[in-house]
């Protein structure tokens, strides 16, 4: 008996395959992304459309990025993930974010001698304002903290810290634990703390109240030298010592 | 600008501080009044504001003298500015730096931004209005709303018309963006339903998909800015568009990293990049990505990452020493585990130019023939460098061989650890001393 072509067996085999699957109702994933494709491009000429009509809406209006990035983060989408994306190609929301990250970078790596690589959102805020200089784009808080989160994927240590009723930003990898934590707060009424006041106000012994911020003067200056720490400010961010 | 009063800028008892701004030149009416450069604080009774210069011009009014505000736009060579409308005078108001004024609203102009914020809080603080329920220890001259029917400063009806005009039309066209971005969300998530049961069959080997199919799903991704774990296991994240950049960085970077010693942490190099860049800025994520394709494309830099967080593009010639050094740290110390390790990279030019190094030290040659070890003699020549200065810190030694902070902490610790070196761990700092022990 001749055999039959090896070729053409399994290719029939393979078309029955997947006939019989198309019947179950399932698409074939080669079918589903051509149609993504063909939606693609559908929605990147909406997307052109729409920009062409609202693009200032966005660049002006801070409470319609607002809206705008919790609708997308609703349906799961990153409108800031990629620089190569639509949302950014098109809506240039890209370039806002990115250069503001630029811009906080560069504040926090400028201030870091001095305060350790803690600031608070507020002075960060001012400072960042100040330096995009007088012609520039007014910036919210919301926006430096959407770019600072985008900016933990480049693994620098930054995070927010809420104390009080805002946040710290924090561009040195450290890791605060409660007691770090609790001073800071405390530290934040007055502009400093000190060993007694710990004490006082916490119910710590004396050696813990010191290990605390020698370890906090420690995380935030990479520096092990150290004479004795008795206060230090948070709201200048100077430390005494 | 008759409503102020001059204060000392300290708050009262129950009163709080809401914002602060910088850069505030202060408007009577549409004339520009002498008070050019100061902040403004909002608290939650009052406006205040100090003078940059000279700290004791301080001025305030409660708030309670708002009757609405509304924001100008930033123009050609002009700042942005809120305008504040304002209740006629109270009789027992203090004395302020206007005895009179013709207008009944000031405007504050922001020199230096900050606009945003300040008429969010203003906004808030008025729809709290937290003065009444908490009023503040000393007497603040109020202005009650009973006065304001009869003494409502003439031409503020006519204004309040033309901004609820102008709030309308703003409105609509909002509304008509958010009606158009509500159209473009829902077809946004079809996508990213589609994707998601695309990811799954890939996952589940249903179907016959090809690499290259796989690879164009994936830019499809990111043009929508959908994140997908699945295909990012088996293909890792970078796209056509990754392995691109990587190519530029390659060529971009290698200048700067040889200046900075042959390490750049990656927010330095975000920053690079991006300035360089001018517009169509990288993400953080493009740059991770690119430089996670580094190894597979051949190209002389590596990212790498510390245990403490940190990321950096380091030149491969660096991250080869290092390899090398930990690779031998975990071989016992035997000539030919050594050598058989040392085969592993023996194409690597890093090894000629230690033993070139190594040879270079006389007094060590003779005794170089006698040790059995490599391991020994990279140690020993960190040790002869820590020797020559008696001690040393990471940072001494970092200045010593232009290498960064952390690669030379970590090249002092390897040795700490081989034995070549102890160390002094005072308050003054970690310091590295020959082990004579």
């Amino acid at each position: 008996m001749h055999r039959r072509g090896v070729g053409a067996g399994a290719i029939a085999k393979k078309k029955l395959a997947e006939a019989k699957y198309k019947e179950r109702g399932n698409v074939l994933a080669e079918d589903q992304i051509v149609q993504m494709s063909k939606q693609l491009e559908t929605f990147k000429s909406n997307l052109e459309e729409f920009a062409s009509k609202h693009k200032q809406e966005i660049r002006k209006n801070s409470q319609f990025r607002v809206q705008f990035q919790e609708m997308c983060s609703t349906i799961g989408v990153d409108p800031l993930a990629s620089g190569k994306g639509f949302w950014s190609e098109m809506l240039g929301v890209g370039d806002f974010y990115y250069e503001l990250g630029v811009q906080i970078i560069e504040v926090c790596l400028a201030l870091k001698h001095r305060n350790g690589g803690l600031i608070t959102l507020d002075e960060l805020h001012h400072r960042v304002l100040k330096g995009r200089g007088k012609y520039a784009q007014d910036v919210s808080q919301d926006d430096l903290m959407r770019a600072i989160k985008k900016l933990k994927v480049m693994g620098n240590g930054f995070g927010m810290i809420p104390v009080g009723g805002s946040y710290l930003v924090q561009s040195v990898p450290a890791e605060l634990n409660m007691d770090h934590t609790v001073v800071l707060q405390l530290a934040e009424k007055k502009g400093y703390v000190t060993v007694s006041e710990i004490k006082d106000s916490l119910k710590w012994e004396k050696e813990r109240a010191c290990h605390v911020l020698v370890n906090l003067h420690q995380l935030i200056s990479g520096h092990r030298g150290l004479k004795k720490t008795t206060t230090f400010s948070i709201n200048s961010l100077t430390f005494f010592f | 600008m008759d409503r102020f009063s001059w204060s000392n800028g300290l708050l009262e008892i129950n009163e709080t501080l809401v914002i602060q701004q910088r850069g505030i030149r202060l408007y009577d009416g549409d004339d520009k009044a002498k008070l050019d450069s100061g902040v403004a604080l909002l608290s939650t009774h009052r406006l205040i504001w100090r003078d940059v210069k000279n700290h004791e011009c301080c001025i305030a009014m409660p708030l309670s003298q708002i009757v609405f505000f509304e924001e100008q736009a930033a123009g050609i060579g002009k700042s942005a500015k809120i305008i504040i409308h304002l209740h006629a005078t109270p009789a027992n108001k203090e004395t302020g730096p206007y005895q009179h004024s013709k207008y009944s609203f000031i405007k504050l102009s922001f020199k230096e931004h900050g606009q945003i914020e300040f008429h969010r809080r203003l906004t808030e603080e008025m729809t709290q209005k937290r003065w009444e329920s908490t009023p503040a220890s000393q007497p603040i001259p109020t202005a009650t709303g009973s006065q304001t029917g009869r003494t409502r400063a003439v031409g503020i009806v006519g204004i309040e018309r033309k901004i609820e005009e102008k709030r309308k039309e703003t409105d609509k066209n909002i509304s008509e963006a958010f009606e158009d971005l509500s159209k473009l969300m829902v077809k946004a998530k079809e996508m990213v339903e589609l994707s998601r049961s695309i990811a799954n069959k890939i996952k589940d080997k249903q179907g016959n998909i090809t690499e290259d199919e796989t690879i164009r799903f994936k830019s499809y991704l990111l043009s929508m800015g959908i994140a997908d774990p699945v295909t990012r296991e088996t293909h890792g994240s970078g796209t056509h568009y990754h392995m691109q950049l990587a190519k530029q960085l390659g060529d971009m970077l290698q200048v700067p990293l040889e200046e900075r010693g042959g390490m750049m942490a990656l927010t330095e190099v975000y920053c690079l990049v991006n300035r360089a860049r001018g517009m169509e800025l990288l993400s953080p994520e493009d740059l991770v990505n690119a430089c996670k394709v580094f190894e597979s494309l051949k190209l002389p830099l590596r990212l790498r990452v510390f245990d403490s967080g940190v990321m950096v593009v380091q030149l491969q010639s660096h991250s080869e020493e290092e390899m090398i050094s930990s690779a031998l740290d975990n071989v016992s110390c035997t000539i030919p585990n050594i050598m058989l390790t040392l085969t592993r990279f023996r194409r690597h030019a890093v090894l000629d130019t230690h033993l070139r190094k190594m040879s270079s030290h006389s007094r060590e040659t003779s005794r170089f023939n006698a040790l059995n070890s490599f391991r020994d003699v990279f140690g020993r020549l960190l040790l002869l460098q820590v020797s020559d200065k008696g001690s040393l810190t990471a940072e001494e030694f970092a200045k010593l061989l232009g290498l960064s902070v952390l690669l030379s902490k970590e090249r002092l610790l390897l040795a700490e650890k081989m034995g070549h070196l102890c160390t002094d761990d005072s308050v003054e700092g970690l310091r590295f001393y020959p082990n004579l022990f």
